[in-house]
């Protein structure tokens, strides 16, 4: 048998044309210059390859303007954009690194999306697989990356030409701010970033509108107005039902209207904390004696007029007595989609009103202005007069409750907020942390009255959202120099530290109190149900809940950060000088942390 | 009025059984069984999610009746969970809990 001899491998030859290795214009350069017309102020990004185009260009093309945050997880990126947003009322735009950094930010971007928040994103991703550095790019790239994602983001695309992508690009911001604000996310593909601009492009980058946010319709808004106008005992529940200073004065001029309380379950700041209708401590019984429901954008509808009661065998009954009427304004029913279930169990309402809140309450307040006859306007006033001394008591209640175990140590969380708000309360503050871990003490205690005083919560309770929310929220509040205020829990910072050195390293000011409570504490009382139902109890072991063994040092860990720091503090005569210092350094520019050893809840 | 006799007995017995316990024992065996997550370290509520308990606790039987079978969602204390000493040990902790000064003599809750 022959074998066959190698043959000497062909000499190279020399490339038919000159082989290109120059552009000076990338389309990176028209993808920055559309990202400019859109007027983010802030960008932030955990850095990567599938955007190098794009980064160089922001860098050395320039004139996107804002400034460039640079961030140790897209998670923490994401979250900061949220938090931005909800200060701001407008997006930030957020980077995102191929599969991998996609991966990391989808917890944060269903967060965004629960809660309604605009996020905007650009990811990197290269479809032509002739064009990948082996073998890098591969597990980088996704023939359909935003696929997912797709259940938790308004819209996406995934342009194939520079035009194509300046109308996404645009048109994506466009639909981030229509109402159900939601995240949005437009691929750059790594060869339209890094290709030279043909030059028969002819591109130009369409012009930004935003659409006007629709009304409730005329008709159901007036049936509205009648109701709540003949209602002996009507109701108004708020959630996320104010963007802006302007929405909390609108709710707060319809709730004086007809003098009706108001339940506020903290979307976002939508009414003062100590403004007489405010009656959130009475929310049971004002719902079980109310005969006109209005809830304003409530995330959940029926789990507001209905109790569940979680035994072996959940149940449920409602709150409301047999015909009550109610009233539901929402923006959620104009976009949903079917794999994610915050839509919640199914409302049965009398209006339905599909519409944006903040472009229909003042639709609302002229309606029932019309109705208002002069009997009812004594109506009104003899309930506002119950109202307004059923809230004082409530007020001092609050504070008889604080009172208790007030120099515990472990520091009550009751004492922590007090101590806060004696620091704070003659500041221009931002208080931008998720109130139900800490038991509503700081609506209890503090006196909110601007829209930017509270920012809600994070939506998906996704833990893992306070902490880089809050430094979000804080480079909103730069500018206008608030001093921006976060209680952060132990087991949320441990997600991800890494953005106290953004916060650091981008000067953010802002002021961290650790609630440092030892452990996961939700969960905590969950296993404690479970053991309990079981009828096992938890005598003998914390279930997999402690962060305790060992104790983490924050202040060590914020230190090696670049924070300003201080704690663990345990004694509660020691809280208000650390709170201080810290807001001393916050002051001149800089975050901090104290350590607070806390209590539960 | 056998019924009533009855009642009264049975408070009788359940004062006289919280009034055995041991407070040191009991503050042990609050924080050992959990009552600590949802109603504080010293009882005082968390606001939120579990009423205060303490100072001037509810009478006894009310408070073991509840415990072993809540209408809400407090988690049941089955008598295996929480025997009957212990549970008394508890009521004596709770009983030791002293008021606090007054909301009013507090400068910090009066902003």
């Amino acid at each position: 048998m022959m074998m066959a001899q190698a043959q000497p491998p062909a000499p190279p030859q020399a490339p038919a044309t000159a082989d290109p290795m120059i552009t000076e214009k990338p389309g990176a350069d028209f993808m920055v210059d559309t990202i400019k017309s859109l007027g983010f102020e802030y960008y932030s990004a955990n850095p990567g390859s599938s955007l190098r185009g794009i980064h160089e260009s922001m860098v050395n093309y320039g004139g996107a303007g804002g400034q460039y945050i640079t961030c140790c997880h897209e998670e923490s990126a994401v979250a900061m954009a949220h938090g931005y947003a909800k200060i701001e009322g407008k997006p930030m735009c957020v980077f995102v690194h191929a599969t991998v950094g996609l991966m990391h930010a989808s917890m944060a971007i269903y967060n965004a999306y629960v809660d309604r928040a605009p996020v905007y994103l650009i990811q990197g991703n290269l479809m032509d697989a002739t064009e990948r550095r082996p073998p890098l790019d591969f597990v980088h790239s996704a023939q359909d990356i935003a696929g997912m994602v797709r259940g938790y983001v308004k819209w996406d695309d995934n342009p194939m030409s520079l035009q194509h992508w300046a109308e996404s690009a645009v048109r994506a911001y466009r639909i981030s701010m229509t109402a159900p604000r939601m995240p949005v996310l437009v691929v750059a593909d790594m060869k339209l970033q890094e290709a030279p601009i043909p030059p028969d492009a002819n591109l130009r980058i369409p012009r930004l509108t935003l659409p006007h946010p629709p009304q409730g319709d005329a008709a159901a808004v007036e049936e509205a107005a009648r109701l709540l106008v003949s209602a002996e005992n009507p109701v108004i529940v708020l959630d996320r039902s104010a963007r802006n200073q302007d929405g909390v004065d609108r709710l707060v001029e319809l709730a004086e209207l007809i003098q009706a309380p108001v339940l506020d379950q903290l979307g976002r700041m939508n009414f003062p904390s100590r403004h007489p209708l405010n009656q959130w401590d009475r929310a049971r019984s004002l719902l079980a004696n109310a005969d006109v429901v209005l809830g304003l954008e409530l995330l959940d509808f029926w789990g507001t007029v209905n109790a569940f009661r979680e035994q072996l065998v959940h149940t449920s009954t409602p709150i409301t007595k047999p015909g009550a009427k109610l009233i539901h304004v929402t923006a959620s029913d104009l976009f949903m989609k079917g794999n994610y279930q915050d839509l919640h169990r199914f409302r049965e309402v009398d209006v339905d009103i599909a519409a944006d809140v903040d472009a229909t309450v003042p639709q609302l307040i002229e309606a029932i202005r019309k109705l208002i006859s002069p009997e009812r306007r004594r109506v009104f006033q003899d309930r506002g007069a119950r109202l307004a001394a059923a809230r004082q008591q409530q007020l001092e209640q609050a504070r008889t409750d604080a009172s208790y175990a007030w120099d515990s140590s472990p520091i009550t969380v009751a004492r922590l907020c007090a101590e806060v708000w004696n620091q704070i309360r003659d500041e221009d503050w931002s208080f931008v942390s998720f109130s139900k871990y800490l038991s509503r003490w700081p609506q209890r205690l503090w006196d909110f009255k601007k829209h930017y005083q509270f920012n809600g919560g994070s939506g998906g309770v996704g833990i893992g959202y306070n902490a880089p929310a809050s430094v979000g929220a804080a480079l909103a509040n730069r500018k206008h120099g608030r001093l921006t205020v976060n209680i952060q829990g132990d087991g949320d910072l441990m997600y991800a530290p890494g953005v106290l050195w953004t916060a650091a390293h981008h000067r953010i000011p802002l002021l961290n109190i650790m609630h440092n409570n030892g452990g996961y504490h939700a969960e905590v009382m969950q296993a404690q149900m479970m053991a309990n139902r079981h009828n096992r109890g938890i005598a003998h072991a914390p279930l997999l809940t402690s962060l305790a063994d060992p104790a983490i040092d924050f202040s060590k860990l914020a230190q090696s950060l670049g924070l300003h720091a201080e704690g663990p503090v345990s004694d509660p005569k020691e809280l208000g000088p650390a709170l201080r210092r810290a807001i001393a350094a916050v002051k001149r520019g800089e975050p901090a942390l104290v350590d607070v050893v806390s209590q539960g809840r | 009025m056998y019924r009533m006799m009855t009642l009264v007995l049975t408070v009788f017995a359940a004062t006289l059984a919280a009034q055995q316990g041991d407070a040191g024992k009991g503050r042990q065996t609050y924080t050992k069984v959990g009552c600590w997550q949802c109603h504080g370290r010293e009882a005082q509520g968390g606001g939120y999610v579990g009423p205060r308990l303490a100072p001037d606790p509810i009478p006894y039987a009310a408070l073991e009746a509840y415990l072993r079978s809540p209408s809400g969602d407090m988690p049941p204390y089955s008598k295996k969970v929480l025997p009957d000493a212990d549970l008394r040990d508890i009521y004596a902790f709770l009983k030791t809990i002293p008021k606090p000064a007054a909301a009013k003599e507090i400068p910090l809750l009066n902003h």
